[in-house]
């Protein structure tokens, strides 16, 4: 017993600094509070009551975080807990964003479930999971922390994709990234155990210190290693070849998620990538350089060239979130403090855009999100001026037009590259800028057109015709320029049998105003605002990514 | 020094969001007139902007203002700052005077069209880019003027939507347009490794702590953007397709002000021109020969809009010509007498079509100098201006480049002299055949049905009607100062290089021909004028036809069109015809038009692979792994 | 009779490559899901092995955190395979193509 008692007695905890992961435990506390609450209060708690805990659940993370990013400010950057949590200012960061991408999140969810009619906490409970894994991506100073963070994140997300169970698609998208993104842990977590057989730890900083000491680029077993991590990473950020996904899951999964898989998933994923490739892994440039290089430039062509032709908002932002990995690897390539400190601006500034564009799409997509084509955007401007105009704002936003934060965080990145004499990337990039940009100005005119106006692509610009109306839209039919109504203009529309295939009764539905929750116009306003205030003063936010990037470890 | 310089911008700006606002509400003719009397109140700020701005000494005339700065990290601080002197002051005079001209115009002709005060919104949006672009005060400003004056352009190039021809037009000049725009970014970024600043003054005081080849790569992707954004060879089919567009809009963006901003940018970075003679020598090579070629083309149009386009092509190519030769004071001189007389042009065209009832068909109009006589008389005083008859303002700004060309390029100078034969020549033709001969606008079949020309629906012929005074009065205005923009050059003191020249402090070549010289060049130049001017009216004012002089090859534009569609076109079109079955005819058809097609066929031909079943995409994964370890593989034995 | 830690290795790199070629070949989300579980394991035996070859007890407690959270994944697979179960009567995963493009 003594002997027993002798040998506990020499284990020693160590050492934790609460504070540095207080963001990541209101959140996990938050969601099993609220989990708790709805199963025992199923009858009488309302999805407002499960929304206001998580609105005050992110508050209170972003919160904790604004007090950690004092304490960093002052004592500089650090690691907790035997060195597998990083303290820093570029963890502070992803702390920040990722409860305020949460409360955005949530807000718009709750529109979203009291249409839907969904009873009970479990899509909060899900997304304050999830998020909390993301934070603990952000704050990994350990792969195997990765991993857990990896898979807390990616666990609750396979769910929230299925979440719309009424929906087939749903269902469709929830296996497919569940399959596939199970077998990207798989490959991921085969990548950690080499790199633990490669360095003898998980842990990057001994990681980073191993590899100092000797040149091991010949290594096959760390190679390999990186090889993996960077696939795992690659299909989490949905990088092509790894991206095939993303289009199928943002189509199928509810609006809100998607909008939420865009910008939390991608953020946490991005943080781990940038710490353990740029920062632990450094003197292994040579190694992971040309592959980043690789699937940049892929993801940039990729990404915009496939969105030209989507017909569904949905599957087109898929693309589109696709094209904006690819320049956020630019930052990682660059591999830099202007790499990383443009890299987060852009992760920053675009997850606020990809939030407010999903949000618009959830109102504009009804109910079962079933109106998600390019077509239910038409005439908007002139039934929901203001929202057409917030959704024109982050749409610009996005294709990285002046004076939105856009147009900036396309600038550092491919500045980035640029000064580390990556200039065919920079070709790249800008290129698939002006591609780009094309999609987004087709939604922007789609919604500022009337009757019959084109949108971007020929297929568009075919003239209506009135026998096409009754459902039987068949593309060679359409000729001559007619009075066609308002709202009747969709079903006329060749192209129309490539949307889903909804019964054409569906889609000749007339759209009149959408009701819009004001919770979700509190997030559109938001994010809108946000796009355009700090695109035109910008020097705040590029200060705190700067500041995030200084204190890094 | 406190100015009010960001009122000049803000006033149209602010116009742009009031319409924005309630435009729909206002309706026609108010949101006309709010536009119209923003870009005025513009006007006068800049006229006292100029006024202050001569108050100051010659050597540092010239003020910047930073308004706030946009951020500063890591050796790059931008501010969003103007940059006011001699040569940004002529541009915005003239931007907003001949915009203010304009927007009053447009009110009559615009008048009754259904997106009356959107019209007015684009323009307003536009001129306030257009300022951006020209008082910013670093490259960036630049660069965010230059996207926007793009982007109004294909707004208000596809304004008629319902033309597809209108719609197809408005994505080639946005394609052209941003063909070039990757040649000023990936320019800034390069200037900025360079230069470690984007700021125009820092810019020009570091020249010589560059080598020489860098800054030569520079001016060379400049010149890129600015054969996309000026319509120069080979980027210049474009612009003869943005006619599509109200005429208004080809007046103001095609003609007078966003083409030339190609001009002002080359100006204003002229100390890296300067240095790199290799650049300048493609610039004006580039010049002369798309002058020559825009001329030829226009000899054989008969749209009277393309006759105008091609002129405008071709007038560009000379205002480039003087910017090679080192000449920048006579580029902008010919920019600012080109914006009025060019202007006039457009709009007394404009008013022909009006009074027309939409044709644009040169063999279908005649004799309107009965019918039209205000029009007839302010377009012959453009006319005269533009063939370079002394002494209207066309005589001296390109006698002016041509004296130029002739001390410092002398081949070059060949090319120009019979250029402006042709300039002569070609809108002699055009004024034959619109305002003289015989009435030929009741005829129901055009004389030479050209596939290429866009006809309107012409419907039930009524006689032609002048245009109403909101319409003459600018073309009133415009005459005048076609007629009289040549005292710039001879007014001494007060002339356009005391002005200007101080900005680029010493050219490349001298100028210091012998008075002996600049006389026998003027006579050279005044006998070309007015023997092009005789031989189009001898040969064209009586007749409509004659297939000798209209040979395909011009009337087709060299078959750049079609040399680029079987470059770009052709394959699209079959990477379309992959997918085929599925995909509409329409789009092959809008699609072989433009590198867009191109871009949509591989598009589509990705999207196949996303075939919606999970273990493709599992398979595409595991490509993918084995694609990087084997790349490992390659580290491990020669890394 | 001692075997070698290359053997270990080895024979985890194969587990590892079963699983990948099980999710490629087979159609079955069931089975598919089986062979993701497979390659956790492989990981798993090579944290150990390596745990050993450098007698680093770290390792050897990863492999702990790995069952667990497979097991969540395999909970979570299960949950979503039942729902679309509910939608077809089929768990072939080439029936699932309703978005593509």
């Amino acid at each position: 017993m003594t002997h027993l008692a002798a040998t506990a007695s020499t284990i020693h905890l160590p050492h934790v600094n609460y504070v540095s992961i207080l963001p990541i435990l209101i959140m996990m506390g938050g969601a099993l509070l609220l989990l708790l609450l709805s199963s025992l209060l199923r009858r009488i708690i309302s999805t407002g009551v499960c929304t206001a805990i998580t609105v005050m659940t992110s508050a209170a993370a972003a919160v904790a975080a604004i007090v950690q990013w004092d304490q960093v400010l002052a004592n500089g950057a650090q690691t907790t807990i035997a060195g597998a949590v990083a303290y820093d200012g570029f963890s502070v960061l992803i702390q920040l964003l990722v409860p305020l991408a949460l409360g955005l999140t949530a807000l718009v969810a709750d529109g979203y479930l009291k249409r839907e009619g969904v009873v009970g906490g479990e899509f909060q409970v899900l997304a304050m999971a999830s998020a909390s894994g993301a934070m603990v991506m952000g704050a990994a100073n350990d792969l195997i922390v990765v991993f857990l963070g990896l898979e807390i994140l990616s666990i609750a997300l396979y769910v929230l994709a299925a979440f719309n169970h009424r929906r087939a698609e749903s269902g469709e998208a929830a296996l497919k990234y569940f399959v596939l993104g199970s077998v990207s842990s798989a490959i991921f977590l085969y990548g950690i155990a080499l790199m633990y057989g490669a360095t003898g730890s998980t842990n990057l900083a001994k990681m980073a210190e191993f590899l100092a000491r000797r040149a091991v680029l010949s290594n096959g077993l760390l190679l390999a290693a990186m090889a993996l991590l960077l696939v795992g990473f690659a299909f989490k950020v949905s990088a092509v070849p790894f991206h095939m996904w993303s289009p199928d899951v943002y189509q199928g999964s509810p609006s809100p998620v998607s909008g939420f898989m865009a910008s939390v998933a991608k953020a946490g994923a991005f943080a781990a990538l940038l710490r353990v490739f740029v920062s632990s892994l450094a003197t292994q440039r040579l190694g992971w350089q040309p592959v980043i290089w690789v699937l940049a430039a892929l993801s940039l062509l990729v990404g915009a060239i496939v969105a030209l032709n989507q017909q569904d908002v949905k599957r087109m932002l898929a693309y589109s979130s696709i094209n904006h990995a690819g320049f956020i690897l630019l930052g990682v390539d660059a591999a830099d403090a202007r790499g990383i400190s443009s890299a987060l601006y852009y992760l920053v500034t675009y997850t606020i855009m990809v939030i407010g564009t999903f949000a618009v799409v959830t109102v504009i997509a009804g109910r079962q999100d079933r109106a998600t084509g390019l077509l239910e955007f038409r005439g908007l401007a002139r039934r929901q001026p203001v929202l057409a105009l917030a959704l024109a704002i982050l749409l610009l936003g996005q294709a990285g037009a002046p004076f939105t934060t856009g147009f900036l965080a396309k600038f550092n990145v491919i500045e980035a590259v640029v000064l580390t004499h990556g200039y065919t990337l920079a070709v790249i990039a800008m290129v698939s800028a002006a591609v780009a940009a094309f999609f987004y100005l087709r939604v922007a005119l789609t919604m500022f057109s009337p009757v019959g106006e084109f949108g971007d692509g020929p297929d568009d610009d075919v003239p209506l015709d009135p026998a096409a109306l009754v459902g039987a839209a068949t593309p060679g039919a359409a000729s001559g320029v007619t009075t066609v109504p308002p709202r009747a203009w969709s079903a006329a529309m060749p192209g129309i049998d490539e949307l889903a295939d909804a019964p054409p009764s569906e889609v000749v539905e007339a759209r009149g105003k959408v009701p819009v929750p004001p919770a979700t116009w509190v997030v559109i306003g938001f994010c809108a605002l946000f796009t355009v205030v700090f695109g035109i003063y910008p020097a705040p936010l590029v200060d705190f990514a700067q500041h995030a990037t200084l204190l890094f470890i | 020094m406190l100015t009010v310089t960001w009122l000049v911008i803000a006033l149209p700006l602010l116009g742009f969001v009031v319409l924005v606002a309630t435009g729909r509400r206002l309706g026609e003719p108010w949101a006309g007139w709010l536009a119209t009397a923003m870009v005025s109140a513009s006007f006068l700020v800049a006229i006292g902007l100029y006024l202050d701005l001569l108050g100051i000494k010659a050597p540092v005339r010239s003020y910047s203002e930073n308004l706030w700065t946009w951020l500063d990290v890591g050796g790059l601080n931008l501010h969003a700052g103007l940059y006011v002197d001699p040569l940004s002051m002529t541009m915005v005079l003239f931007v907003t005077g001949v915009s203010a001209l304009i927007h009053l115009y447009s009110i009559g002709y615009m008048h009754g069209d259904k997106d009356f005060a959107k019209f007015f919104l684009y323009l307003n949006l536009f001129v306030a880019s257009m300022l951006i672009l020209v008082l910013g005060s670093n490259m960036v400003m630049t660069f965010i003027g230059w996207e926007g004056v793009g982007t109004c352009s294909y707004w208000l190039v596809s304004f008629w939507f319902e033309r597809n021809t209108a719609a197809v037009a408005g994505k080639k000049a946005f394609l052209y347009n941003r063909l070039g725009d990757v040649g000023f970014m990936l320019a800034m970024f390069l200037t900025f490794e360079n230069f470690h600043s984007l700021d125009y003054s820092t810019i020009f005081a570091r020249v010589d702590s560059v080598s020489s080849l860098n800054i030569t790569v520079i001016c060379l992707l400049l010149v890129v953007a600015v054969m996309g954004k000026s319509a120069q060879i080979p980027l210049f089919p474009w612009l003869a397709d943005a006619m599509e567009g109200p005429t208004p809009v080809s007046a103001l963006i095609h003609a007078a002000t966003m083409v030339t901003a190609g001009v002002y940018l080359l100006c204003r970075v002229h100390p890296l021109l300067h240095a790199s003679p290799t650049a300048s020598l493609v610039v004006a090579i580039m010049g002369a020969v798309t002058a020559f070629v825009g001329a030829t083309i226009a000899c054989a149009q008969q749209d009277i809009k393309k006759v105008l386009a091609y002129s405008t092509i071709s007038q560009l190519g000379y205002m480039f010509l003087a910017i090679g030769c080192g000449a920048y004071t006579a580029a902008i001189f010919l920019m600012v007498a080109h914006a009025f007389f060019k202007a006039l042009l457009f709009l007394g065209s404009g008013s022909v079509i009006h009074g027309l009832h939409g044709e644009q068909d040169l063999k279908r109009m005649g004799n309107l100098r009965q019918y039209m006589p205000i029009t007839f008389i302010t377009f012959a005083i453009g006319w005269l201006a533009i063939a370079a008859v002394p002494p209207l303002s066309g005589f001296w700004a390109k006698g002016d480049i041509l004296d130029n060309a002739f001390a410092a390029r002398p081949v070059l100078w060949g090319i120009g002299v019979f250029t402006a034969a042709l300039t002569a020549y070609y809108m002699s033709r055009l004024t034959s055949l619109a305002f003289f001969g015989s009435d030929r606008w009741g005829q129901k079949h055009p004389v030479d049905p050209d596939p290429w020309a866009h006809h309107a629906e012409v419907g039930e012929q009524r006689a032609p009607v002048e245009s109403p005074l909101v319409m003459t009065l600018p073309l009133w205005i415009l005459a005048f100062f076609a007629a009289t923009a040549g005292l710039l050059a001879t007014s001494g003191n007060f002339s356009l290089s005391a002005w200007v020249d101080p900005v680029f402090g010493s050219s490349l070549f001298s100028n210091h021909l012998p008075a002996g010289d600049l006389w026998v060049l003027g006579l050279l130049d005044t006998v070309v004028a007015l023997g092009g001017v005789a031989l189009g009216i001898w040969l064209w004012v009586s007749r409509t036809d004659r297939p000798a002089l209209e040979i395909p090859f011009l009337r087709n534009a060299w078959y750049v069109n079609e040399a680029y569609d079987t470059l770009l076109g052709r394959p699209s079109t079959r990477l379309a015809h992959f997918s085929a079955e599925e995909v509409d005819l329409k789009v092959i058809d809008g699609a072989v038009n433009s590198l867009a097609g191109l871009v949509r066929g591989a598009g589509r031909i990705v999207a196949k692979t996303q075939t919606g079943y999970l273990r493709n995409y599992a398979l595409a994964m595991v490509g993918g792994v084995v694609l990087i370890l084997a790349f490992m593989v390659t580290r491990m034995w020669w890394g | 009779m001692t075997v070698g830690a290359d053997w270990y290795l080895g024979l985890a790199a194969v587990v590892f490559a079963l699983g990948l070629l099980g999710v490629l070949v087979r159609r079955q989300t069931l089975v598919m899901i089986m062979c993701v579980e497979l390659m956790l394991n492989a990981a798993n035996l090579t944290f150990a092995t390596f745990a050993r070859s450098l007698t680093d007890i770290g390792g050897q407690v990863l492999v702990f955190f790995v069952l667990v959270v497979a097991s969540a994944e395999a909970v979570v697979g299960l949950g979503i395979a039942i729902t679309i179960f509910r939608h077809k009567a089929d768990v072939n995963a080439d029936s699932l193509d309703r978005m593509k493009g």
